[in-house]
């Protein structure tokens, strides 16, 4: 891959912007992943937010929830291409994964992401 | 029960609309009326990813939605039925006269339209419709979620 993958990061509210700085926080990576809010947004406005964050380099989208408005404008958006794949429930667990493995084909990274964020999810005995 | 809520709202299914009034209606479908979307089974896929299996959802045609609107009000279950626009709801009342309030849910910004709320943004002549489906005799109201305060007609159009 000529270019590290770009997380972009599709929420509602703000959960992206605080997503991205919590990853910064830990890691100090500042510049792989890009947020965006759905604030405001009817689809239309929020898949040309989508598409300014992706500026046309290879990306993955993490979406806050499997259903709704973020989701379906990532679909819309990432339909027939293979430069961008989409993974549903970020997490924080998986964003830290994703910053170190942007070397990876998009959907491969998607895939990467996703069982990283899955196993973070566990009900530890208090 | 029947159909508690008609909805404007050009998300369509979204989650205000599942978990935020789903949830407390305890919500057993929800009509999509959308000429687009009732025209694309790879829209209606989309749009069923957001939805829990245990809420049915129907997508209609505007024409289809005024001739089983007595079907789905007769639904033993609770339905919330959405439209994406303005004309399509106006449609619907005055093709059943069965619509007897109508919740502004969501209608965004878009070259033309200026800012009545914060969720809610209207053309000059997108006002003067829903004035004109409220002097039909349909309550119109803006909420965008169950636990905010029903803003009157008069207030944003």
């Amino acid at each position: 891959m000529s270019e590290p993958l770009r997380g972009v990061i599709v929420s509602h509210a703000a959960v992206a912007q605080a997503l991205k700085a919590a990853v910064a926080a830990i890691t100090g990576v500042e510049d792989a992943l890009v947020p965006v809010s759905n604030e405001g947004c009817d689809s239309g406005a929020l898949t040309a937010r989508v598409t300014a964050a992706i500026a046309e380099q290879p990306a993955v989208l993490f979406v806050d929830l499997p259903g709704g408005s973020c989701l379906t404008s990532s679909i819309r958006l990432a339909k027939g291409k293979t430069n961008v794949a989409v993974v549903t429930g970020v997490n924080l667990a998986m964003l830290l994964d994703f910053v170190f493995h942007r070397d990876l084909p998009p959907l491969e990274a998607a895939r990467r992401a996703a069982e990283a964020g899955s196993k973070a999810i566990r009900t530890p005995a208090a | 029960m029947s159909i508690v809520l008609y909805r404007i709202d050009d998300r369509l299914i979204h989650g205000q609309v599942v978990v935020g009034w789903g949830q407390p209606l305890h919500v057993g479908f929800i009509v999509v009326v959308d000429d687009a979307v009732h025209a694309s089974e790879w829209e209606q896929d989309l749009y069923r990813m957001g939805v829990p299996p245990h809420i049915e959802v129907v997508f209609a045609s505007t024409a289809e939605a005024a001739r089983r609107l007595p079907e789905w009000e007769a639904d033993a279950r609770t339905g919330i039925l959405v439209a994406a626009s303005i004309d399509a709801l106006a449609a619907l009342s005055s093709n059943s006269h069965r619509v007897t309030r109508v919740n502004v849910g969501g209608i965004h910004h878009q070259p033309g339209r200026s800012e009545r709320l914060r969720y809610v943004y209207l053309s000059d002549a997108e006002a003067a419709k829903l004035r004109e489906l409220a002097a039909q005799g349909v309550e119109v109201t803006a909420q965008d979620v169950p636990t905010a305060r029903p803003v009157p007609l008069q207030e944003f159009a």
